[in-house]
Order: C-alpha cells, then structure tokens, then sequence
C-alpha cells in the first residue's frame, strides 16, 4: 500500500499541486458552479434524483433477468450479446471481433475499455487503436492515465496539450491555441475514423427491452464511430441496464445537468443497432448512399462483469452500481479541484466513488491507495444525482483497508490512549485520531503541561515520525476547565421550569467540551437569553473522530451509548442542540446506519444545530433583543458554513439570524476548509489541506479583509486560525448576551 | 401546431447557439436556398409538397460527395421545444450521416412534429418502439469541446446548425 510510504505520498501531492491544479481547479470548479446552477433551475429536480435511485436500485436488483432480456432483444435486432466475466474475457471476445474485421479501431469514450485496458490489449493483438474523444486522445498521445471520469485530460491546459501535440505530430505550422488544436485533432481523427474497420463505444444506458444503448456526447465522435465502421462493438459494465426506454428519462434530464450544467447533451444516441443506416464506403465514388445497404452491419454488445456481481452481493458496495459517473462527486471535493484524479483515483476511476469502484473491480490495495483523500465532508452528497452515499462507502472500504494491516512497531505507543473495538495493525495514526476523546481528556486534564508538551520540539518530531503528525500544524488547546465543568460551576440552568418556553440539552461535543469552551458558554447564555431552560449531561462523545478513520465498529458503539444518555432527555421533551456540525451531522446522517430507524428518526429529529435552533426560537416569537446585534462600528461578517452542516441545509440558518440582527454577512463559496478533522494534521495531507484553504483565506481577504470571520465547525476555525491573522469565532458568539 | 410551441422551440435553438428561420410550403424553397453554404447535399425530406429538387442540393449523394459537403440538410422525425433538441432517425436514406459530416447541418422540421420537451419525445420514441426498436440520435446544437483548454465549437459534428420550420406542416 502507498499509505506505507508517507513522504513519497505527501511528494506526489506537492508534485500535482505543482503542475495539475491549476488546470484541474479551474474545470473542476467551473463544472461544479455549472452544477449547482442547473440543478437550481430545474423544478422537481430533487424529485428526479430520487425516482432515478428508485430505478437503479431496481434494475440492480433484476440484473440477472434484465441480462437475459437484453440477451433476447439483440439478438432479435440481429446483433450478438457476450458476457464477459472478467477483462481476459471481454479483451479476448473483441480481439476476435477485430481480427475478423481488420486492423484498425476507432473508439468513443468509455471508461469501462480503460477499466479492462482494452487499448493495450487489441494493440498488443496487433491492431491500430485511436481514441476519438479529444480528451482520451490528448491523455493517449500523452501516455497518461485519465484524470477525471468526464474529462479524461482536463488535468492539461491549452499550452500544455499544444506542447504535446507541437512534439508528438511534428505539424507544419506549430499549434497553440484551442481552436487549433481542435481542428488538427478532428481532422488527424476524422481520416482514422473514416478508414476504420471497427468501431468501440461504452454505453451510458443499456435498455433491455429493446436493446438500446444510449449514449450521452458532446463532440459527435460517438455518432461517427458508431455510424461509420460496419461493425461497432458496445462495452458496457452490467450495471447499465435499465429496464426500458420508459426508465431513461430522468437520467436524460440529470446526466448533463450534474455533469457539466447543461441542459442537455449535445447528442443524446439512442442506438439499436445494427441499425439501417447506410454502410459508408468512401472509396466508392458511384453509389449514393440510399443503395449503399446496411447487410454489412454487424453489433456486439459486451456486457462485463469484472466483479459488479460480487459488488451487487456486497450491501456496502452494492450501491456503487447505481453510479451514472457523471462526475459530480469528483467536482464537488475540496480535495479532487486541487489534485484531481492522478491523487485521488485509482487504475481507472476518480474521485469519491472510484473508491467504489476501484474496490470492486481491483480490489482494496488500490482502493487503499486514494481512499484517504475521502474527508467525509459530504458535500458531494447533494450533488450526486442517484443519491449514493458516497462518504459512506469511503468510509466502510477504509474501515475494511484498516482492518487488512499488519501488526506495527508502534502498536504499543498508542495501546493506552486507544480503547476502541479496532485490530492491532491499523494505522497508528488513524487510530490515534480515532480515539480523540481519550487524548482531549487526558490533555484537558494535564492542562496546561499537556499543551506545552505539544509545543515541544522532540514530542512534535516523534508524534510525526509514529503518528504521522505534521508538526508544521498547531494542534489543539486543551483547556483545563471543560464546557461542563463551567455548567455545574455556575450552578447549573439559571432558567426555572416554570419560566421556560422549551427544554434543552446542549450537547458537549468534544471540541466543545475540552478545546473550545467558549462556543458552549455562548451557546447556554444565548439559549438561556430565549427562555430555554438549558442542561449540559453527561453524554459520550458522537463516534465521529473514530467514522473519520474508518473504524465503524467503534462508531457504532458510541452511536448506542450516546443515544442512550440522550434517551430520557428526548422523551422529557428536551430538544438536542448541537454545537459541532460534524456532530450533528453524525445524529442526523450517520447514525441511521447504527441506531433502530425509530432511535434514529427520534435524535434526528429532535437535533438542532445551535444557530438554527436560535433561528426556530426567533420565529416562534423568541425576542431578537435579548441577543448582541453588531456595535455601530462592526466590520461586517464573513462566515464560512460547515461543509456537512451545508449538506444538511442547516447553514442558512445562522445567515438569516445574523443577518435579522443587523450584521452585515458574506458568504464563503469554498466547499471546504480543508482541514477536515484530523485530515489537515496528517504529515500525507498538510500541503492538500493548506492548498484547499487557501481558496477560502482568498475569499476572505481582498473586499472582505476587515470582516470579522465566523466559522461554525471547530476544523474550520482551526484552519482559518492558521491560514489568517485574524482570529475567528464561532456565530453563535457574536449573539451571546454577554458581549453586550 | 401552435405558434407558441413553435416560439419557445425558437429560443430554445437560439440560446443553443442554432439559428432558425420558419416558413411554409410556398417559402420554403427560398428559404431553403438562404441557409444554404455550397457543396451541399440531402436525403430526401419526405414531407408533403416540399422537396430540395429545386435547390442547390446534391439529393441521395454518394459517400465521396457526402465528405466534400458543406452542407448537409435532412428532414428530422421530432422537435423538442424544451430543449430545441432534433430527433435525427439512422433511417436507410443516411439522415445520420448527412447530418453529421458537413460542417452545417439544415434541419427541416415540421411544425406539427415538435414536442413540448425530452420526456415527451421519449414516450413518441418508446411508443415506436413497440412495433419496431430503431436508431436515432438527439441533437442539440453544434458540436463542441471543452477539452482542448476553452471551449470550441465544431468538432466531429457540425459547427453550425440552422433550423428550418415549416409552419404549415
Ligand atoms: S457517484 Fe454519483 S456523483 Fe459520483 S460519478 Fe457516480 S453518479 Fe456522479
């Protein structure tokens, strides 16, 4: 595994950062704003998401009888169906169809030929194999692998790819500009395609009934590779197959919006081939098209396998298979705009669901190889149009990967701070991030030795060399008075019964609680200034430090102990208010997968993020007055919601409040701080987690310099203290009674 | 077919970069001729007294001629308002190919053949498929790509697209 060796890992991401951001980040991004627009415009698009899951999941279930529809129909059609079990076999099936033909391939884009290294293959048998889509050419001439699921080559610019093609194709007059290039590569592929003797599509819809691919193109290589070469050859993953026509439609309406913010595809082929069109011969100067016939037309559909069954039996992958790959998860992640799919992807899939994917297919070594750039931020939760839970299946292959290590030198240096459910052998750093909670008591306890020690030269250089800590990073305060400690202190709630409007709990999360107190303290004379009678219990920290490294079986502990002291609260009619959105986002996300569906729907339901529950108080008739509003000289905000709390929709909250008590707010684009929990400590990722939050601190600088800057997550804050001069807080401080 | 389908049909191929123009029966051979850039070539339009005999139009042309053209005009089975998409049919006449290889596609359509949007040309197109699952291909503007480093318009399809709609048909 490629975790062994952490500084060749942390080298190649300097590398990429170095020479493939800039293209990849401007894409990316570009994609991503396009996203957001589109799927903003399209009414009902939400619904369509969910009755497109409906139908994978459905198709998914059928697949061995929608195999034998298509099976049935193409051979009807007069084409041939083979079903290949692994990529030997499917390579094998088309290095026949070509010998049979001739010599020289065509192809349209298709990940799933790059999945079985189709090209090497019919190379090797000899053939001629030219990749038609510009951005699979670009990265064939280059020898490169792709970068991104949609747009293979999108890691290059202009300048990058003249350089390429100036060197490889020697052209007359150098080539620099975009149009150029376009030109010279549609004509230099264009006579490729006209002599071809076969051509290769993927499929992005296979419908059984009629045995229909669909195909979903800008550039109308598709089109010509299918319409040209008498024999045209489908590669298609198994998982394609939809049951009809009268399924697709949701998926022509998402694809292009979540893939790139078009509306529709330039192209959107419905081929049941063989099909009528007529045969082209160019040589034949005589005969017009309409006598031209199409008796030479042959089709293959190849239907691969390649472990998707096996995944189908896997609960945890299964829903890999409902994946369109349309990108969207890749464009969404911090992580992926930095880097791009040459850090974050593996043989031939990137981004957050190439984890999927790559585990399936590969297996989990290569899926071990990327899975940590996964931060579990979620955000591109919303953005995947099937609804894959694609932090949740990054999650289970890296608990799965931790659970594959071997026994470590250092195992015994982290044997007292990690009492968790895990195997010896896992990474010691994950393990020591995942037992947080163990560290911030003994830390907050040993307070202030504990933080002096963490600023000491050697305990930095050892923490780095055995954890992988990068003492480059601050870490954590401890303070010596917890949140809870300053609730008894005072004397517990100062709201009676009797004078309160509602009942709550505010949960002593573990940042609140050992590192950043004054969030709570905030948080209880805020809650306090409304009329809610406030109670800060006992209740275990949320399995969230434990999720972030994969260890799921520790997870799920704390999820049963936390809903257990939270039980009697919730049926007292107290409301769960949270301050950390990770946390929250634990509640309401994660813990469906761990609690029984009634607990859950309870804690979910009755969790609140601090400033949206100040927010809901405010509209039921809670007195704004009672809460610091902005000095006649304030600055103006500039807050940065949580990555996860966006996922939820629970960030507009704390713009509407702060925003109806008269502050001046802006809001940070970004997707992400970066630093993710304990992502941004790791030795690997400090350079990644510093580029990503860099994009944020730009954000803040420039017009909005002098605002002050608000963060809701205790990463973000973090972050945002290395990455600025000016110190950051939590929203809910600003409103706190005690500023006044 | 009503005006405003054929309206929203017209912005629709305006904001994806396709001009259009719309006419009827008699117009339509002047029509034909003023969105025409030579060499060009046609299938047969099939539509009921409307023909490219008169125009500039090499009709049924060979493959060689087809590659020289500049200009390839085809009648197609459904117009999508929506989206101002065209159904291209892979019929036998080599609608698919002529509307693909010359750098301008004329695309006649008639009136009553456009639909308010995808899902609905969808369900015309399964419906069909009923008696008999065929080839065909949505296409909505010109060709492009991004993957050179800034978008270009022409690639392996055409760069220019124009519209022809017959109001009366
Ligand atoms: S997982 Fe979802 S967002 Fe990612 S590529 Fe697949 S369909 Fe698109």
């Amino acid at each position: 595994m490629a975790v062994d060796d952490p500084t060749e890992k942390a080298a190649h991401i300097r590398h990429l950062l170095a020479t493939e951001r800039e293209a990849v980040r401007e894409n990316t991004s570009h994609f991503n704003r396009e996203r957001y627009r589109a799927s903003a415009e399209y009414e009902g698009y939400e619904e369509l998401r969910s009755r497109a899951r409906e139908i994978k999941e459905d198709a998914i279930e059928r697949l061995p009888e929608l195999v034998e529809t298509v099976r049935e129909s193409v051979e009807a059609n007069g084409g041939t169906v083979y079903v290949a079990d692994d990529a030997a076999d499917a390579n094998r099936y088309v290095e026949e169809v070509v010998r049979d033909q001739g010599d020289t391939v065509v192809k349209s884009k298709s990940m799933t030929t790059e999945e079985i290294d189709l090209n090497e293959a019919l190379e090797a048998a000899g053939a001629d194999v030219y990749e038609t889509d510009l951005g699979e050419f670009v990265v064939q001439v280059a020898d490169e692998a792709p970068s991104h699921i949609v747009g293979p080559s999108l890691h290059k610019s202009s300048d990058d790819i003249a350089a390429l093609f100036n060197a490889h194709f020697d052209p007359e007059e150098p080539l620099s500009t975009a149009e150029e290039l376009t030109e010279f590569a549609r004509d230099y592929l264009g006579d490729r395609i006209v002599e071809a003797d076969v051509g290769v599509t993927g499929a992005n819809f296979v419908l059984a009934e009629s045995g229909t691919i669909t195909l979903v193109t800008n550039e109308g290589n598709a089109r010509k590779v299918a319409a040209t070469p008498d024999t045209h050859v489908a590669v298609a993953g198994i998982e394609k197959l939809l049951p009809s026509i009268e399924e697709l439609g949701p998926f022509t309406e998402l694809i292009a919006r979540a893939a790139t913010g078009q509306d529709v595809p330039q192209y959107l082929s419905m081929l049941t081939p063989p099909s009528d069109s007529p045969s082209l011969d160019f040589d034949d100067p005589t005969t017009p098209l309409s006598e031209q016939g199409s008796e030479n037309r042959e089709f293959h559909l190849v239907l691969l396998d390649n472990g998707r069954t096996a995944m189908r039996d896997d609960p945890e992958l299964r829903e890999t298979l409902y994946c369109i790959r349309c990108g969207a998860c890749a464009n969404s992640c911090a992580n992926f705009q930095q880097v791009g799919g040459h850090a974050f992807g593996g043989e031939t899939y990137t981004g957050g669901i190439a984890t999927g994917w790559e585990a399936g297919v590969e297996g989990l070594d290569t899926a071990a190889e990327f899975n940590d750039l996964c931060t579990g931020c979620s955000r591109c939760v919303n953005a995947c149009p099937v609804e894959i839970d694609i932090p949740w299946i990054n999650t289970v292959v890296r608990d799965r990967v931790n659970r594959n290590g071997d026994e470590g030198q250092f195992d015994h240096l982290v044997e007292g701070l990690t009492p968790d459910a895990e195997p010896g052998g896992m990474d010691l750093g994950k393990r020591f991030f995942g037992n947080f909670e163990t560290a911030a008591k003994l830390g907050s306890a040993t307070a202030p030795l504990s933080n002096w020690l963490a600023k000491s030269g050697p305990v930095r250089a050892g923490m780095e060399r055995a954890l992988g800590i990068d003492r480059r990073r601050d870490l954590p305060r401890f303070e010596r008075e917890t949140f809870r400690d300053w609730f008894e202190a005072r004397g517990g709630a100062l709201v009676s019964a009797d004078e309160a409007t509602r009942e709550a709990v505010v949960y002593p999360d573990l940042y609140t609680n050992y590192v950043r107190p004054e969030r709570g303290r905030a948080a209880v004379r805020v809650l306090e200034a409304l009329s809610v009678r406030v109670q800060v219990p006992d209740v275990p920290s949320s399995g969230r430090a434990p999720l972030s490294q994969g260890m799921v079986a520790t997870a799920d502990a704390k999820a049963s102990r936390v809903f257990g002291a939270l039980a009697e609260h919730l049926d007292a009619g107290r409301d769960v208010v949270v301050v950390e959105p990770s946390d929250l986002a634990m509640f309401r996300r994660e813990y469906e997968k761990f609690l029984p569906e009634a607990s859950h729907e309870r804690l979910s339901e009755n969790s609140y993020e601090v400033v949206e529950y100040v927010f809901g108080l405010l509209e039921n008739g809670g007195d704004a007055e009672a809460l610091a509003g902005p000095d006649a000289d304030d600055p103006g905000v500039a807050y940065h919601s949580h990555c996860q709390q966006r996922t939820l929709g629970a960030a507009a909250h704390t713009e509407a409040v702060l925003d109806r008590l008269g502050y001046d707010v802006v809001l940070s684009e970004a997707e992400c701080c970066g630093m993710a929990g304990s992502f941004g400590y790791k030795r690997d990722y400090y350079e990644l987690s510093m580029a990503v939050g860099e994009e944020l601190a730009t954000e803040f600088g420039g017009a909005h310099e002098g605002r002050r800057v608000v963060a809701s997550g205790t990463s973000c804050l973090d972050q945002l203290d290395d990455l600025l001069e000016r110190k950051p807080a939590h929203p809910v401080e600003l409103l706190d009674p005690a500023r006044r | 077919m009503s005006a405003t389908r054929i309206a929203e049909f017209g912005e629709s191929l305006e904001a994806h970069g396709v001009s259009w123009a719309r006419t009827d029966a008699d117009g339509f051979a002047s029509t034909l001729v003023e969105s025409l850039v030579e060499p060009a070539v046609g299938v047969p339009l099939g539509y009921e007294g409307v023909s490219l005999d008169d125009a500039p139009v090499t009709v049924d042309p060979t493959p060689a001629e087809l590659r020289a053209a500049t200009t390839g005009v085809t009648p197609v089975r459904l117009g999508v308002a929506a989206y101002g998409s065209f159904l291209v049919d892979s019929d036998a006449k080599g609608s698919e190919p002529v509307s693909l290889y010359p750098e301008r596609h004329v695309a006649v359509v008639r009136g009553s053949d456009l639909v308010a949007d995808l899902p609905a040309a969808l369900d015309e197109l399964g419906a069909s498929y009923a008696a008999e699952p065929s080839s065909a291909v949505f296409a909505t503007g010109p060709s492009a790509t991004g993957d050179m480093g800034a978008l270009v318009e022409g690639v392996h399809g055409p760069k220019h697209v124009h519209a022809v709609v017959l109001e009366d048909r």
